[in-house]
């Protein structure tokens, strides 16, 4: 079997992004992917963006989108909890990424219809993630990159500051390799139910994935029980709210639900619990996930009237459809007089709605009721209803290994020599909580690249 | 038209809107994504705006084994052909050829006899060069209604894919932008212009959309060099044999030889794909028909090589069948395709007008 250089742990865009620079520095290179190759890619095959600062039109990218500015609007998701130095070099790199994405395959198209607020932000990637890690795996192989799909890695040894082997399995047989560097770009662990339970409790159970099922943080456990430096709070996620019907894992982008907006939203026992029209929907839409998390049996019912059926993009579920509340809550298993009561009491409360407008901060609130509805405050009056479940839908967890700027990994008894990590795998370093739209894929691609060229000069 | 195909169609469609990714790929996505909900006459031409380039399948997060399986290039291919069926006339020719290249090939033969037929039936009647063999009138009674009747069976086809797609009043303008876009098979070259993944998975490449251009030059050249012939015939009382350097001479060999060309590339494209991925049923009449075309092609350049040997009759028998074949088919083979592809683009022009250019009739229509 060839001797490698470097072993990078998972396909994804970070796994990619390191692999193919430590090919182009002249390392042989193994990517060791768990998943089977139609599910290669990890969650990056969901993806659909890169939040990317730029001066001057780049790519796709319209105007400017400044370091500052970009800064400023992590701050704001994260509430201040992340770590500035990190997250400065991720976006300051991530202009001179864009370009070097386009040499290895990656082709943009203009923003998506319905995402026109993020054209300046966001690259969007042609054909989404799935066609970036097509077009990476194609370079890689090119740059004579071996890849081994369906190969878990269940160990990596670690002795003394140095990882001496790494242990996985593939068709039914155990190996072990001895590279020179090793590289985790394997996710979080969000796919291990069991995982998650533990760190948030039983309502875990409810919580559907929204990514691959491939991510259940086998080698972030196995480093950690060996002492390796950790990151973030294990209840901490990029969660958002989707669609209730949504497969338990691997439903992606089409399960999102932008309506909430336009709607009042209930849990089960009809009452509302938050104002649903705090700010834009692509500004709100990530403390939804934890939102309904708290709410009984972690479920939340969002109720719109026919008024505002075409305002949101259409997702993959019809909405249930009735001529009365009463039907409507019967459809949805809700206290049907609780839920007009609930109704009657926002409808009370709406005052003037001639300001409404459906894509700006129009004002149209509520008085008089708590929660109050900030903004879109329409009341709900014209049939049919309509009406969508939601349920808490995890991305990916932000608890994980803890790196320095070289993407390196370390004990507490200081850096370990040829270990780095890229990817979700380290993001909770940048993301402390809240999310970003396209930072995931700014974190994997920028550390990626840093972790490839470590691993590939440690082993030349 | 068959409605579990499309519903399987819409079902499809319903997840792409959802999503989107593909947006920037070809003609279908922004059709699709302007839709809230789709009729069977969006579906039938979204089907016919597709051009099976496959960037979107190996693209999509929700192939198979994702339960929600798409296929979007295999769902609209097998729409498309329907839709040609169903709206074929006659009907009973309608389902003959397209799934069945042995069909093709019987007709072929056919075409053979009738022209062997003809040649000793009726023969010369004194003329030079080929129409020692068989005389102009005679190839003109022939030819005529062969290559008008199948042009009055599209049109009514069309007609009727008009109106199930709810075509509007036609402008110049929505055809000028159609021609444009089929003059450079824009939509195979995928929105970011490095071309359709047929072949080899993934890559992509220009080789279909080459291969295709090779083609329909190829034919249009052939076609002009026809055109040409018969204009310098009753309007210059130029006869044929021409020689080398002659329009119709010229026309006729550089369009023969993309034509053959063109069609063995297809042929072997083809047969690298993956033939889930497309309308698996027409398979078969698919290659017949570009054997076909390509046949006329080759056996038109031999016509010319051997043409003063003793072996002309039987070669221009040939070739000539399968030219009166060719023709006689083209309504019910993939030949259609190329009328409803510019239909589909005419009416894809009328969408992207101005919202203020829109017919009030039509706007009314929809309310």
């Amino acid at each position: 079997m060839t001797n490698y250089d470097i072993a990078v742990i998972g396909g994804g865009n970070a796994a990619l992004c390191a692999a193919m620079t430590a090919a182009e520095a002249g390392a042989k290179v193994l990517i060791l992917e768990t998943a089977p190759k139609a599910y290669r890619g990890g969650n990056s095959r969901h993806t659909r963006n890169f939040r990317c600062m730029h001066t001057g039109p780049l790519g796709p990218l319209v105007e400017d989108y400044s370091e500052e500015e970009y800064f400023a609007d992590l701050l704001k998701v994260t509430g201040g909890k992340t770590d500035e130095h990190l997250a400065r070099l991720a976006i300051r790199t991530s202009e001179e990424c864009l370009p070097w994405m386009q040499d290895h395959g990656v082709h943009f198209q203009p923003s998506l219809s319905g995402t026109l607020s993020l054209a300046r932000t966001n690259a969007f990637f042609m054909g989404g993630g799935k066609s970036l890690v097509n077009a990476y795996y194609r370079t890689a192989e090119s740059l004579g990159v071996d890849v081994i799909y369906e190969a878990a890695v269940t160990h990596l040894e670690l002795d003394g500051d140095r990882i001496a082997w790494v242990d996985y399995t593939h068709e039914g047989a155990s190996h072990r390799i001895e590279p020179k560097s090793v590289v985790v770009a394997s996710g979080g662990f969000q796919a291990d139910t069991e995982w998650l339970t533990r760190a948030w409790g039983e309502p875990a159970k409810n919580f559907l994935i929204r990514g691959t099922p491939y991510n259940r943080g086998v080698v972030l456990a196995d480093l950690l029980d060996q002492g390796v430096e950790s990151v973030g709070d294990p209840t901490q996620c990029h969660a958002v709210a989707i669609d209730g019907r949504a497969p338990k894992y691997d439903g992606g982008i089409v399960t999102r639900l932008d309506c909430v907006p336009f709607s009042i939203v209930v849990n089960k026992d009809a009452e509302r619990f938050y104002d649903e029209g705090e700010d834009v929907w692509p500004k709100r839409y990530a403390i939804w996930g934890r939102l309904v998390a708290a709410q009984p049996d972690q479920v939340g019912y969002v109720i719109i009237d026919a008024k505002s059926l075409e305002l949101f993009m259409p997702s993959v579920f019809p909405p249930l459809k009735a001529d009365t509340l009463e039907e409507l809550a019967g459809m949805m298993d809700l206290p049907a007089g609780k839920l007009r009561a609930t109704v009657d009491e926002f409808n009370a409360a709406c005052g003037d709605t001639s300001a409404f407008h459906p894509t700006e901060l129009d004002g149209v609130a509520t008085t008089g009721i708590e929660p109050p509805k900030t903004n879109w405050a329409r009341p709900i009056t014209k049939p049919p209803f309509y009406g969508y479940s939601l349920r808490t839908g995890v991305t990916f967890t932000y608890l994980g290994l803890k790196v320095d700027d070289n993407a390196q990994c370390r004990t507490a008894a200081g850096p370990i020599k040829n270990l780095w990590a890229a990817g979700e795998t380290m993001a909770g370093s940048i993301l402390g909580q809240g999310y970003l739209a396209g930072f995931g894929m700014t974190i994997g691609t920028v550390f990626g690249r840093i972790a490839g060229r470590e691993a590939a000069a440690y082993a030349n | 038209m068959q409605t579990d195909l499309i519903q399987e169609a819409r079902r499809q469609a319903e997840i792409c809107n959802a999503c989107r990714y593909c947006e920037g790929y070809c003609s279908v996505f922004p059709a699709l994504h302007a839709e809230r909900a789709f009729s069977d006459g969006d579906i039938t031409q979204l089907a016919n705006l597709c051009h099976n380039c496959r960037g979107c399948y190996y693209a999509c997060q929700y192939t198979a084994p994702h339960e929600f399986d798409l296929n979007l290039p295999k769902a609209l291919a097998e729409v498309r052909r329907d839709s040609w069926e169903s709206f074929a006339w006659p009907q009973p020719l309608a389902r003959r050829f397209h799934t069945h290249g042995g069909a093709i090939a019987l007709a072929l033969v056919v075409g053979f006899a009738l022209l062997f037929w003809a040649i000793r039936a009726i023969g010369s009647a004194g003329g030079e060069g080929f129409y020692a063999v068989l005389s102009h009138n005679a190839m003109v009674a022939i030819f005529a209604p062969a290559f008008l009747l199948p042009l009055v069976s599209i049109f009514v086809s069309l007609r009727r894919y008009w109106a199930s797609v709810e075509g509007q009043s036609i402008r110049l303008s929505d055809i000028t932008a159609a021609f444009g876009r089929a003059a450079t098979m824009k939509d195979l070259a995928a929105g970011h212009g490095d071309g359709c993944n047929f072949e080899d998975e993934d890559r992509f490449s220009h080789g279909r959309r080459y291969a295709h251009q090779a083609v329909m030059y190829g034919f249009l050249l052939c076609f002009a060099s026809t055109s040409v012939a018969t204009i310098m015939h009753y309007g210059f009382g130029l006869h044929a044999p021409y020689p080398l350097l002659s329009l119709p001479k010229l026309f006729g060999i550089s369009g023969g030889v993309l034509l053959v060309l063109g069609c063995a590339s297809m042929v072997s494209l083809k047969m690298k794909s993956d033939r889930q991925l497309g309308d698996a049923n027409a398979w078969g009449g698919d290659i017949g028909f570009i054997l076909l075309l390509g046949f006329v092609g080759l056996s038109g350049l031999v016509l010319y090589v051997l043409g003063s040997t003793a072996l002309m009759p039987a070669l221009m028998a040939i070739h000539l069948g399968s030219v009166l074949a060719f023709f006689l088919l083209t309504p019910f083979t993939k030949m259609a395709h190329g009328f409803y592809r510019l239909t589909a683009l005419i009416r894809d022009a009328q969408r992207k007008r101005p919202a203020d250019s829109i017919d009030a009739s039509a706007v009314a229509n929809r309310t």
